[in-house]
């Protein structure tokens, strides 16, 4: 296969179960350039160190159009990007100020003090797994929970669930790739989509002025620290990001987890016996199936040399992670999946200064969820493997999951 | 793999290391001497292993003193260090080491015992320079800040609130003093040598942004002066300090931070090459002898040790970075019972970090031998921002406020002797343009609280070598 379609590939909904092989095909060429100009890199090395190189831009505004590339899923004139679309010093500004009121050094123990309410929704939500047997993890449980725990972190009323989630679905359809396919209309629907639900969080943001709680939103318009308030468009603009990226990866985490899980019956065997693992296994899971396959958004701000290929100025660089993750240079028997791998530095969460902003979130919501499924679910089975998945290759995961159970411990 | 064979003498041919090895002692039993005791588990040597440690307890992580304890975060004696595996081990903790017999191949401990070895690593670090006036540095109120002892006694004195604290040097341990103060309400004067803080280790460009930075905090910072003098109570409490400009600072508490000591006495008259610059080594952590032969037993690690760097035209460095220790350790460790052929040399790039003020420092590669800085990213007016050291036109270090995670890159450069000063273009360039500057460094000769990283000797391709003859 030649490299210049190894991406076309890739993207190919029909490879969507295991793009693992044509993974490991791209990283036979460290920087591989594809003839629509797009230059892939998917070995761990090349990888780590362009998330750490000053040179590689995450502002869209620096692409250079005649250097190729699809068209990028622009985001709406009106609205200003998101920090995960800028660069320093925005980017850093903006992050500084949302994380105030999410993690250290000023707010340390949010995440830790949910754990007790996390656990009680995972609780909830197995309770009601049907008693016929039959469940599909993603609808029944690896969607809902992270859903119901980013709209409490957030302020987000839970009852509204339905009327966001159509927008989300349309934003999350606007950042899908597909090759061949006229994206416009797409990207229309995404940002009409962007919109309405800015507005919609735009006046859920000035109830919280009017009564603050103890969530996010209401910290964000009522907290003044160091850099001043957060003006209003950016609180807005950060919302979405939040509430899209707080719910669109965490359900694929959980779901690839069970998953891997059912098709390693040993490790849930352990999990169930010693439930101290999921730590580690978490962590291996982020390696082994990362919830964000890949990063189509860099490009270079100068001519740089990547493993002995020029990347010029203004050309779109996409990042594997999760073919780096893959990479025998750097990971002992790559494909296997071993809850106990040491030394497991995975790009699972990215690196560098747009290293996820909700790991700590994340982490602890897949460590609840599969440890928790590990040890209700008697005797689970996977009805269908592979299960259908959803179509973004981006934000990789099966669309539904189904599984039987046999019974559904206390 | 030999057991333990007593009273045998191991043959030490290069290319038998390993095969005949019974005995390790480990003279120091903090960090790097931990770090290397699992080592030489790991690595499968299964003789006895001695550690000798002149503090009573186990190792425990220091860096921590001067930030989370001294706020009252993180209680002094619980920052013991976590152990990597099992290390089956003879431990002689409070017992320091007085003496090394070379020929005998013996240690002797301050009880008079002496204990034999067939490999000694010498990893004794170091320890706080104290106040030259020994009387006034009996005072109650007078510390230095490097064992969990001290920083007991000083959060018990800065629980009880005193008026002000003075803080003799301003280096990073001195800084982080001022800044643990600060964020407790304190009341701090900073009495500093030099024009500014920081500016041994990273120069007085960024020295000035340190300044800044401890100014907008509340500290009453004093450059370009020295401490003359303690002044106590009746009762020996602290009470007053006097300056080289003349005036005073009343203090109930003084910090000494003026740099470190190397912990070499014990070797004085051992024919090692140790002195206060550390216990000259090779690169593959080797003694060097009093005449610049290698010997094949003795390794060193840590901040005891200085060591040839390639990346650094095989100039000696001394670092006193908690990243060296681990790795230095581990590489001293995998030498002392591998054969000459598997020996690795000790390459680590030197690196360190800081939290001051509300602001991560972090450095790679060796600021002090910049001649010039430009800053890539960032501003340093914002306090913000990536400074790169040229010398003789490549990258030699680079420093970073807020901006951590950046600096893998740059270690990149320098070990790659990219050109300086570097001409690509980067996120969050300098609204100014980038016109390298000089680094600023003081003089090396004049006594200061100690720029972390030591470049002592001369390179070997500059053959400018001078005869100094030695003070009497």
């Amino acid at each position: 296969m030649s490299s210049d379609t190894l991406v076309r590939q890739i993207l190919d909904y029909g490879n969507r179960a295991d793009p693992y092989p044509l993974y490991a095909e791209l990283r036979r060429t460290p920087v591989a350039r594809q003839q629509d100009g797009v230059y892939a890199v998917g070995t761990y090395w090349e990888v780590q160190r362009l998330l750490h190189d000053p040179r590689i831009s995450s502002d869209a505004r620096n692409r250079d159009p005649r250097a190729g590339g699809p068209p990028l899923p622009q985001e709406d004139d009106r609205l200003p990007p998101s920090f995960i679309r800028l660069d320093p010093p925005e980017h850093d500004r903006l992050r500084r100020m949302v994380n105030r009121p999410f993690g250290p050094p000023h707010s340390p123990r949010r995440i830790h003090d949910m754990r007790g309410e996390l656990s009680r929704i995972v609780t909830g939500l197995i309770d009601r797994f049907p008693g016929n047997g039959h469940v599909d993890i993603v609808d029944d449980l690896a969607y809902p929970f992270p859903v119901t725990v980013i709209c409490k972190v957030l302020g987000v009323p839970h009852e509204d669930e339905p009327r966001f989630h159509r927008w989300a679905q349309a934003i999350v359809a606007g950042l899908d790739i597909k090759p061949g396919e006229d994206p416009e209309e797409r990207i229309r629907v995404a940002q009409a989509a962007r919109m309405e639900l800015g507005s919609y969080l735009n006046d859920l943001i000035e109830e919280h002025r009017r009564a603050p709680g103890d969530d996010m939103f209401s910290a964000l318009v009522t907290d003044t620290g160091p850099d001043g308030r957060l003006p209003a468009i950016d609180l807005v603009v950060t919302g979405v990001l939040l509430l899209i990226a707080g719910h669109e990866t965490t359900v694929n985490l959980i779901a690839n987890g069970m998953l891997t899980l059912l098709r390693n019956p040993v490790q849930l065997k352990r999990l169930r016996e010693e439930p101290g693992l999921v730590v580690p296994l978490v962590e291996e899971l982020l390696r082994f199936e990362p919830p964000v396959q890949f990063v189509p958004s860099r490009t270079c701000l100068d001519d740089i040399e990547v493993a002995g290929t020029v990347i010029p100025k203004g050309a779109p660089i996409w990042l594997f992670l999760a073919a780096g993750n893959r990479d025998p240079e750097r990971f002992q028997r790559p494909d296997v999946f071993d809850p106990e791998r040491r030394d497991n530095q995975h790009l699972g969460f990215g690196s560098g200064i747009h290293y996820c902003f909700g790991a700590p979130l994340a982490r602890l919501e897949a460590q609840l969820a599969l440890t928790e499924l590990a040890r209700r679910l008697g005797d689970p089975q996977l009805v269908t493997d592979p299960p259908p998945y959803r179509t973004n290759p981006v934000l990789r995961g099966p669309r539904h999951l189904p599984v039987t159970f046999a019974d559904l411990m206390d | 793999m030999a057991g333990r064979v007593a009273g045998r003498v191991a043959g030490t041919v290069a290319g038998m290391a390993g095969d005949d090895i019974g005995r390790i002692v480990v003279v120091g039993a903090s960090l790097a001497g931990l770090r290397a005791a699992e080592k030489l588990r790991q690595e499968g040597f299964t003789g006895t292993i001695t550690m000798i440690g002149d503090e009573p307890q186990e190792a425990y992580d220091r860096p921590p003193l001067s930030k989370q304890v001294l706020i009252g975060r993180v209680p002094p004696d619980s920052t013991a260090l976590p152990w990597r595996c099992a290390v089956d081990a003879e431990w002689r903790l409070g017992t320091p080491a007085t003496g090394l017999d070379l020929e005998g191949r013996k240690v002797r401990l301050a009880d008079g015992e002496e204990v034999p070895f067939d490999r000694l690593l010498i990893a004794t670090g170091t320890r706080a320079r104290p106040w030259a006036k020994e009387v006034e540095a009996e005072l109650d109120g007078v510390f230095v800040l490097r064992t969990s002892g001290d920083a007991a006694g000083l959060s018990r004195k800065l629980n009880a609130g005193p008026r002000r604290v003075l803080v003799v040097g301003a280096g990073f341990t001195g800084s982080e003093i001022a800044s643990a103060c600060r964020e407790r309400g304190l009341e701090v004067t900073v009495v500093e040598r030099g024009p500014a803080p920081l500016v041994g280790a990273l120069g007085g460009v960024i020295g000035g942004v340190a300044a800044e930075l401890q100014r907008a905090h509340g500290v009453d910072l004093r450059g370009g002066l020295t401490l003359t003098a303690l002044e106590g109570d009746q009762a020996g409490r602290l009470r007053r300090a006097h300056l080289s400009d003349g005036g005073t600072v009343d203090a109930d508490v003084a910090v000494i931070a003026l740099g470190a000591l190397r912990n070499t006495e014990w070797l004085a008259g051992s024919g090692l090459a140790a002195g206060p610059r550390g216990v000259a080594c090779d690169a593959g952590c080797r003694a060097f002898d009093v005449n610049g032969l290698v010997t094949e037993d003795i390794f060193v690690a840590g901040d005891v040790a200085r060591a040839p760097h390639p990346l650094f035209g095989y100039r000696f460095l001394s670092l006193e970075h908690w990243g060296n220790a681990v790795e230095q350790a581990e590489i001293a460790a995998h030498n002392m019972v591998s054969p000459g052929p598997r020996r690795r040399p000790h390459l680590w790039v030197p690196a360190f970090w800081s939290a001051q003020f509300g602001v991560n420092i972090k450095s790679v590669g060796v600021p002090p031998m910049g001649e010039e800085l430009v800053v890539t990213q960032g501003a340093l007016s914002e306090h913000r921002f990536v400074a790169v050291y040229g010398f003789q036109g490549r990258v030699i270090a680079a420093v970073g406020f807020d901006q951590g995670r950046w600096l893998e890159f740059y270690q990149g450069l320098i070990e790659s002797a990219a050109p300086f000063p570097p001409e690509f273009a980067t996120v969050d360039r300098p609204p100014d343009g980038r016109r390298p500057v000089p680094a600023d460094f003081p003089d090396p000769s004049l006594p200061s609280h100690g720029p972390t990283v030591t470049v002592s000797g001369y390179a070997p391709n500059e053959r400018r070598v001078t005869f100094t003859p030695a003070r009497p």
